[in-house]
């Protein structure tokens, strides 16, 4: 088990090296992404990695993260697996910073 | 039967990040057939009791997504009766040619509506080789695998002025609406379409950005199959998103998932008989909760939030 530390708020949660990170998250509800398609299409769980070695299993979504955002950090949690504990800490997701400003529902 | 210049949604290509991974998703738990590949290697799948060539087509992508749905026309007049209606609605149109991006299909109109969704219309399409029996037939041929989903049944569209979308798809397609969802100020939020006696063909939700898909629905036969769609997620280890649950709104019986890439489906069963003399029936986005998951009353946020 290695422990996944969100660095805004300083708690952490324990993910296995055969889960992804955000089935972890979601699971031990310490973080803060609830819900997301789990299958690195949708963008909900975009995060950046600032520490500890991790791997890409699944494709990423280019129009969440660019090539580039990758070389530097930033990953779509439900992609990656850890190799070591992590530090994360939340990157400015396009979609949701949208739907907070112009969609609210009923 | 169609009441309308369409018939149905026949045709839709997905974009997919893990084709194998997506693929055998499709084939094995939803049931799908394939069809064959075409020459740049997208897939083309239908469902066992669909008669036409193929319904869906998976395009491999770096990103997830909708790439155009395309509806089948009643003939080859009302076709080209949509095509100056859709140019004297405003949008340009272009020809995809017979047996192009899609073998099996004749040659379709295209064209980008208000939502910033690619439509397509068409009315010639081959016949499936492996479609349903026709002579003394009997209810399959082999046995449907996984979810057994029966075909394609409607989308869920997000994308920005969904009032113009509605209006195309009345104006233009003659389709009708049978239910409607309006903000507390009086403007559209949500809106049920269909050209036949289902409740839709297609949804749309208004949203900021453009061309986003919601979710993409296949028909089951029954409740029971819905709780056996139920199983397959859960053997599979599918992320779910809601469901078994009924919605008011249609009065479909329901399950949300999200395949491997990421796009949501939804598989689906039942629903009221729409008839285009019907009175409409109207919610209030406060009631939207109850009118999308009937049992709870509330509507979750991943529902809401998220789209490819
Ligand atoms: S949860 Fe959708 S991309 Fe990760
Ligand atoms: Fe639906």
């Amino acid at each position: 088990m290695f422990r996944v530390t969100v660095r805004e708020t300083g708690e952490w949660f324990p993910c296995g090296p055969d889960e992804c990170v955000l089935a972890a998250m979601i699971r031990s509800r310490r973080g803060p992404v609830a819900h997301g398609c789990c299958g690195g299409g949708c963008g909900v769980c975009r995060m950046q990695i600032d520490d500890g070695q991790y791997e890409k299993v699944k494709t990423m979504s280019r129009a969440h993260v660019s090539e580039t955002e990758e070389g530097a950090g930033i990953v779509l949690l439900c992609c990656v697996q850890p190799r070591s504990d992590l530090l994360i800490s939340k990157s400015d997701s396009a979609v949701l910073k949208s739907l907070k400003k112009d969609f609210a529902f009923g | 039967m169609g009441f309308c210049g369409t018939l149905r949604p026949g045709l839709v290509q997905l974009r997919v990040l893990d084709l194998d991974k997506t693929l055998d998703f499709y084939v094995n738990v939803l049931g799908l057939d394939e069809v064959g590949r075409t020459s740049d290697g997208r897939v083309m799948l239908k469902a066992y009791d669909e008669f036409d060539h193929h319904s869906l087509t998976l395009r491999k992508a770096n990103e997830a997504g909708l790439d155009f749905v395309a509806f089948k026309a009643i003939g080859p007049n009302t076709l080209e009766e949509i095509k100056e209606r859709t140019v004297a609605f405003g949008y340009q149109v272009t020809e995809k040619p017979a047996n192009s991006d899609q073998p099996g299909f004749g040659k379709r109109y295209s064209f980008k509506i208000s939502t910033g969704h690619t439509f397509d219309v068409y009315c010639d399409v081959d016949l499936a080789e492996k479609g349903p029996q026709i002579k003394n037939p009997d209810i399959w041929t082999t046995p449907p695998r996984g979810m057994r989903a029966q075909r394609l049944d409607h989308f869920l569209l997000y994308g920005p002025n969904i009032a113009e979308a509605e209006r195309f798809c009345e104006e233009v397609f003659g389709m009708f609406v049978p239910e409607i969802c309006n903000t507390e100020d009086g403007n559209r939020l949500a809106t049920w379409i269909t050209s036949s006696n289902k409740p839709h063909d297609l949804a749309f939700v208004e949203y900021p950005q453009p061309g986003k898909i919601h979710h993409l629905g296949f028909y089951l036969e029954d409740w029971h199959d819905v709780g056996n769609a139920a199983d397959w997620i859960a053997i599979n280890h599918l992320k779910l998103d809601i469901g078994p649950t009924r919605h008011a709104i249609t009065r479909g019986l329901s399950i949300y998932f999200w395949e491997p890439s990421g796009n949501r489906i939804e598989v689906y069963a039942g629903g009221y008989t729409a008839y285009p003399d019907n009175p409409q029936r109207v919610w209030d986005a406060a009631q939207l909760g109850r009118g999308l998951f009937y049992y709870s009353g509330e509507v979750i946020p991943s529902f809401l939030e998220i789209v490819t």
